[in-house]
């Protein structure tokens, strides 16, 4: 198995949104390393004829009637945004300026 | 006051269901004991002073009118700060939800305030349930009441201290790879982990959604399960909610025996890495359960080894799906939006700042055990194993009613000794995770100190999916002859805060 890199990390981060500092890179790049180490030993015994396990129970959908019910108000489901602006959530730009 | 905040949390509904005590009263020398105590402890993110006494005032309001109350009306809890409380905050131990006011009650919650269980307030823990002693809360660590300078274990720390410092009878917590027992273990005190689906999801944080399981935290078997029963059972808004009458957990707990009961003690339990007065402890509680009756059957589950190593496959992989929904948009912390910024360096910046280390360390860990050219070697392979252990469980429970093994490999370590080596606090989850990875029903519950640092020992029971009830007819026959042999309640041997 490869050992995880600084630059391995800095890849992870940006795929997990985390701007990561300097110091984190040089922290965590051992440490991730050292637990990918550990952990990759589940490989030893996962032959081919297992089946995987993704939940302890079988699930299936749930479904119900497709009913008008009582919900949030707008004003409650916007109440912990960041910025709102005519009951919408309001974010920063999507799109480049062009 | 000193007497009502040692009563048990049966013994406390019954005066008040009687009128010997008022919920007000009880509510009132809790708070006394949070205010008296908690600075030391710091057991408490938040308190909900006029809110418990609100629902105190409503329950002595009930018995005024004579309506009927429920077995646990007016009895106080400490409720971990993961699931939502409607006004009321609900941080999950982590700055990127600092400040944040839910509009809307957890399942579980519901189904307290609905049973006139009074909430004194939210527990502190381990930042989104990730750690194994509380020191990941970003609002600081609790102490343990048996020793202030140790960890009371994670994540639900704050839950088990409260228990242990009489700041609450009753306490919840959640255990994705046992953030209930691992507490109760180090505390003296009692955690159950429901089986997987048997309490609902809905309004609780979500960290490894196919381990995650709430579940009840007391200082008596007994207190466990009116608790268990109250916040247990189907809920149309988690569709992994079991759809099954609840196990009879309280009769079970009045009717403790282990006569004829067959115990599995499994090998690979045991070994490196164990303190010696745990494994001491833990040797003697099975032969208490041979004097009371029940018949030793040595198993052996040799997937168990890799169960740790799946676990910080799993866990981390569903943590870093489930934790994108913290994106700086909707609610939460937002950080660096001057106008100038993309909405994805805004979601980067937060996350960067809102999120803790060990936080991180998951994201990241599960991020790569997902990528592509890495994801049949870790991801997947885990998943094979959890197959394999859940092989070994079924295998065990042909030829044994319960599995028993000790509930860490160790007593309480010093807060700080582990905070920034994560493989050996990974360690602590060592004999809980592989219930949590079959979706089994397991309690821990004192079984005495161990003999060369006078610090609690958990003795763990495991049981089938959907036999909860076994635990606690085994947790109570042990809890009270091992009360008999010491006297009073382990906890009883903690100091005086």
């Amino acid at each position: 198995m490869p050992g995880i890199t600084r630059e391995e990390v800095a890849h992870l981060g940006k795929l997990a949104r985390l701007e990561l500092s300097a110091d984190e890179l040089d922290h965590f790049a051992g440490q991730l390393d050292d637990i990918i180490g550990a952990v990759a030993r589940v490989s030893e015994v996962s032959g081919e004829d297992v089946p995987p396990t993704s939940h302890p129970l079988p699930l299936t959908n749930v479904m119900r009637p497709d009913e008008v019910r009582p919900s949030l108000t707008p004003e409650q489901a916007l109440s912990g945004a960041p910025a709102q602006e005519q009951q919408r959530f309001k974010v920063p730009q999507i799109l480049g300026e062009e | 006051m000193t007497d009502i905040i040692r009563l048990t949390a049966a013994q406390t509904a019954e005066k008040i269901a009687s009128g010997e005590l008022t919920a007000v009263e009880v509510t009132e020398a809790h708070l006394a004991r949070i205010e008296a105590v908690d600075e030391k402890v710091h057991a408490f993110l938040h308190v909900d002073r006029e809110g418990a006494l609100e629902q105190a005032r409503a329950v002595d309001a009930k018995r005024a009118a004579g309506e009927p109350l429920g077995p646990l009306a007016g009895v106080p809890l400490a409720l971990k700060d993961i699931f939502t409380t409607e006004g009321v905050p609900t941080t999950v131990g982590s700055k990127i939800l600092e400040g944040w006011i839910p509009p809307y009650d957890a399942t579980v919650t519901k189904r307290l305030k609905a049973a006139d269980v009074v909430i004194l307030g939210k527990t502190n823990m381990d930042e989104f349930a990730m750690g194994s002693s509380t020191e990941n809360s970003a609002y600081g660590p609790t102490g343990n009441p048996w020793d202030l300078t140790r960890i009371p274990g994670g994540s639900g720390g704050g839950s088990a201290a409260a228990l242990a410092s009489y700041q609450a009878p009753l306490a919840i917590g959640t255990d994705t790879g046992g953030s209930i027992r691992q507490p109760a273990a180090v505390t003296a005190t009692v955690g159950v982990k429901p089986t997987y689906g048997g309490v609902s999801r809905y309004g609780m944080v979500a960290f490894s959604s196919s381990l995650d399981q709430g579940g009840p935290c007391a200082r008596t078997v007994l207190d466990a399960a009116l608790l268990h029963e109250v916040i247990a059972g189907h809920d149309p808004l988690d569709s992994t909610s079991i759809d099954a009458p609840v196990p009879p957990v309280v009769e079970a707990a009045r009717n403790g025996n282990v006569a004829g009961l067959r115990v599995g003690v499994v090998k690979e339990f045991g070994g490196e890495g164990y303190q010696a007065g745990v494994v001491q402890r833990f040797t003697e509680s099975v032969e208490l359960l041979r004097d009371l009756g029940a018949e030793i059957v040595e198993i052996s589950c040799p997937s168990f080894t890799y169960a740790l190593a799946a676990y910080y496959l799993i866990a981390p992989s569903e943590c870093s799906s489930n934790l994108a929904r913290f994106d700086a948009m909707r609610y939460g912390l937002r950080v660096g939006d001057d106008g100038t910024k993309s909405a994805e360096d805004v979601t980067a910046l937060t996350r960067d700042a809102g999120f803790g280390p060990e936080v991180k360390r998951r994201i990241m860990l599960g991020t790569y055990a997902l990528s592509s050219g890495y994801y049949d070697a870790y991801y997947g392979s885990a998943q094979k194993v959890r197959t394999l252990i859940t092989r070994d469980f079924e295998k065990a429970f042909e030829s044994v009613d319960v599995i028993v093994s000790p509930t860490t490999p160790t007593t309480a370590f010093p807060i700080g000794e582990r905070a920034d080596d994560p493989m050996a606090m990974y360690l602590a989850d060592l004999c809980t995770i592989p219930a949590n990875l079959a979706g089994n029903a397991a309690m821990s519950l004192p079984c005495g100190l161990a003999p060369e640092d006078g610090l609690p020992v958990g003795l763990q029971i495991i049981a089938p999916a959907l036999k909860d009830d076994r635990l606690y007819r085994v947790g109570a026959a042990v809890e009270a002859a091992f009360v008999s042999k010491w006297g009073h309640p382990l906890l009883e041997e903690a100091p005086q805060l």
